[in-house]
């Protein structure tokens, strides 16, 4: 009798506990619920905010980074002597090795027209280092962009690159907008 | 200069002189801070029919998938709360981890779990900027739920974490009771750390130090593989230790499972107390029945309540205070409050700059701001540290009272928090329906 009364009381003070717990979770479910965002969100770099200081190649949890240099060839000017493709005081304007800027050689020159060269990024070697980026921003139209290349962000709930960013320039960004490039004139999603 | 007008001789062409030239004193110019992002040089006109490519912008995974996955948690909690509690079977229990360890595991990558999922709602709770995918929240409120009505059937298999230490457990070992006390402590300070860490938007340190999430996509950090490699090759021997020992999401479930309407029982039937239960747990989350005999009387209980309910606030105060000595040193982890410091300490005269000074300095932000910025989140970090005290010393003094009850138990039964309901004493009695 005595032992039952017991446990009819234990079993009412789990119910009560229990109803409190739920409460806190519906309670926790509803202050959010207005703070959701329906989709996913990315990471991506503030191209105005990005220094180039070379730590998306090094601290992205993926090796080689997920962040890559895009070219927007909406900005390029084609110019002969890329401040991105070759490096500062070079004797000669050639494709040699010895002139390249890229570590990885990722980078392709072709010739268009006179005196105008192309210049496409080889996404598989780069690495993310955003030396051709500094580059280009210095002597050049700042074309050369470094962005999170989303097929290959495996979007972790904490950026490893955001927390080692020094300028801060890794936010999250809505699904739907996932590039942040910059400049004068913005590429239409093709 | 002679390469250059050789160069120029040998193709004269005015178009190429006049953008050569202009590179050529850019070049030498370039001593001077230039912004990015400039149209320095215009796009050209193409003559010879050029088409320009496309710049590339590779998708991202479609937010249907998002929706999918949380689809699949509730399926594979369903379906293994239902193996648990109606089919009483340890190998369907099996074959959920098995598949939420390729699933959530190798197909996902580890990301998103529910175990980090806390920090986003910590995060979207104290900062009114950080808005949360639903997603997250989803995997926050599902599980927690479920182990309110059977039990932490969440941790038996549909966790990646947990999953993939439960099936290697071949040889298990007895933990002594005083250590697995002890050790069961540290989730509540890693849970009162990362909680802290999350509401001043410092860093997710449950991600950062997630033993498992390197091995399940190939590319750890060799820091990171050997813990996870650790934690692995312990978990042969002792039943899921990052479980028990380390999982901050474990501690709240825990606490919900504790109140859980219907929670395995190991007998299907009414215990006929026949011990053959009694080692077969992995975990140590067996009750051994408690005789009556064993039962302190009214009067001891009384005074042993009146020296807890001494013993537990002083406990909290003394936490508090301690933690919130160390406030700063808690606080340097923040990478504004980091900033702020280096830049104190920084003689331009004798030190070169670090990256993170020259990004500040670039930014052009004043310096009074960061200070300032520093001063508030340090301020933030005194008040959470004695909160965070406060939480462990009241654990602690719970723990610590916790030693001493017994509570009135006739039959063998799953200790309702440490059970994580992997079925396997299941199979050792041999009550039939």
């Amino acid at each position: 009798m005595d032992n039952k009364g017991k446990k009819d009381r234990r079993e009412f003070i789990n119910t009560c506990f229990r109803f409190a717990a739920g409460a806190t979770l519906v309670g926790v479910t509803g202050v959010l619920a207005h703070k959701t965002v329906s989709g996913n969100t990315l990471w991506q770099i503030d191209t105005t905010k990005c220094t180039q200081c070379g730590r998306c190649a090094t601290s992205c949890v993926m090796t080689p980074s997920a962040v890559k240099c895009i070219h927007v060839y909406d900005m390029c000017g084609y110019c002969d002597l890329c401040g991105g493709y070759l490096r500062p005081n070079v004797k000669t304007i050639t494709t040699g090795a010895e002139n390249q800027l890229c570590p990885t050689g990722a980078i392709k020159r072709k010739y268009v027209e006179d005196p105008f060269f192309e210049y496409e990024i080889i996404e598989d070697l780069c690495i993310g280092c955003g030396k051709c980026v500094k580059g280009c921003g210095a002597f050049g139209n700042g074309s050369l962009q470094l962005q999170v290349s989303h097929n290959l962000c495996v979007n972790c709930n904490q950026c490893a690159i955001a927390r080692d960013c020094p300028s801060g320039a890794f936010s999250r960004v809505p699904a739907d907008e996932p590039y942040k490039f910059s400049g004068f004139k913005k590429e239409k999603k093709g | 200069m002679s390469e250059i007008l050789k160069y120029i001789s040998r193709t004269w062409n005015i178009k190429k002189l006049v953008a050569i030239l202009s590179m050529f004193i850019l070049f030498l110019t370039s001593g001077f801070p230039l912004f990015a992002q400039q149209q320095r040089f215009p796009k050209p006109e193409f003559e010879s029919g050029y088409t320009q490519p496309v710049t590339s912008m590779p998708e991202a995974r479609s937010d249907f998938f998002a929706i999918f996955d949380v689809l699949v948690l509730i399926v594979a909690l369903s379906l293994i709360s239902w193996l648990i509690l109606k089919k009483r079977s340890r190998r369907g229990v099996l074959a959920v981890s098995v598949f939420s360890i390729l699933y959530f595991g190798f197909f996902r990558e580890g990301c998103i779990c529910s175990v980090g999922s806390l920090q986003n709602v910590t995060l979207a709770l104290f900062q009114p900027e950080y808005s949360i995918p639903i997603s997250a929240l989803a995997f926050f409120v599902i599980p927690l739920v479920y182990t309110l009505f059977f039990g932490r059937t969440f941790c038996a298999g549909v966790c990646p974490l947990g999953a993939i230490q439960d099936v290697l457990l071949l040889r298990p070992v007895t933990m002594k009771r005083w250590l697995q006390k002890v050790l069961g402590l540290i989730p509540y300070i890693y849970l009162g750390l990362s909680v802290l860490y999350a509401a001043t938007a410092t860093d997710f340190i449950i991600c950062r130090y997630d033993p498992f999430v390197g091995i399940y996509r190939f590319d750890a950090t060799f820091f990171m593989f050997a813990i996870g490699a650790i934690f692995l090759l312990l978990s042969i021997y002792v039943a899921r230790p990052y479980c028990r020992f380390f999982c901050p999401y474990g501690v709240l479930l825990n606490w919900m499972s504790r109140f859980s309407k219907h929670h395995l029982t190991i007998t299907p039937n009414k215990c006929i107390q026949c011990r053959l239960c009694e080692d077969s747990c992995p975990l140590g989350a067996i009750n051994k029945p408690v005789p009556v005999k064993v039962m302190e009387d009214r009067q001891s209980a009384t005074k042993r309540f009146i020296s807890l309910s001494l013993i537990i606030p002083l406990l909290m105060v003394l936490g508090g205070w301690t933690l919130s000595n160390f406030h700063e040193n808690l606080a340097k982890v923040n990478p504004k409050v980091r900033l702020a410091n280096e830049l104190m300490s920084f003689k331009p005269d004798v030190m070169l700059p670090s990256v993170e000074i020259e990004a500040f300095k670039s930014a052009g932000t004043p310096l009074t701001e960061l200070y300032s910025q520093a001063a508030i989140i340090i301020e933030q970090f005194y008040i959470g540290a004695w909160i965070l005290g406060a939480f462990l010393g009241l654990v602690f003094g719970l723990t610590l009272s916790s030693l001493s009850v017994f509570k009135y138990r006739e039959d063998y039964t799953p200790d309702k928090g440490e059970c994580v309901s992997c079925a396997r004493c299941l199979k050792y009695c041999p009550v039939e329906k």
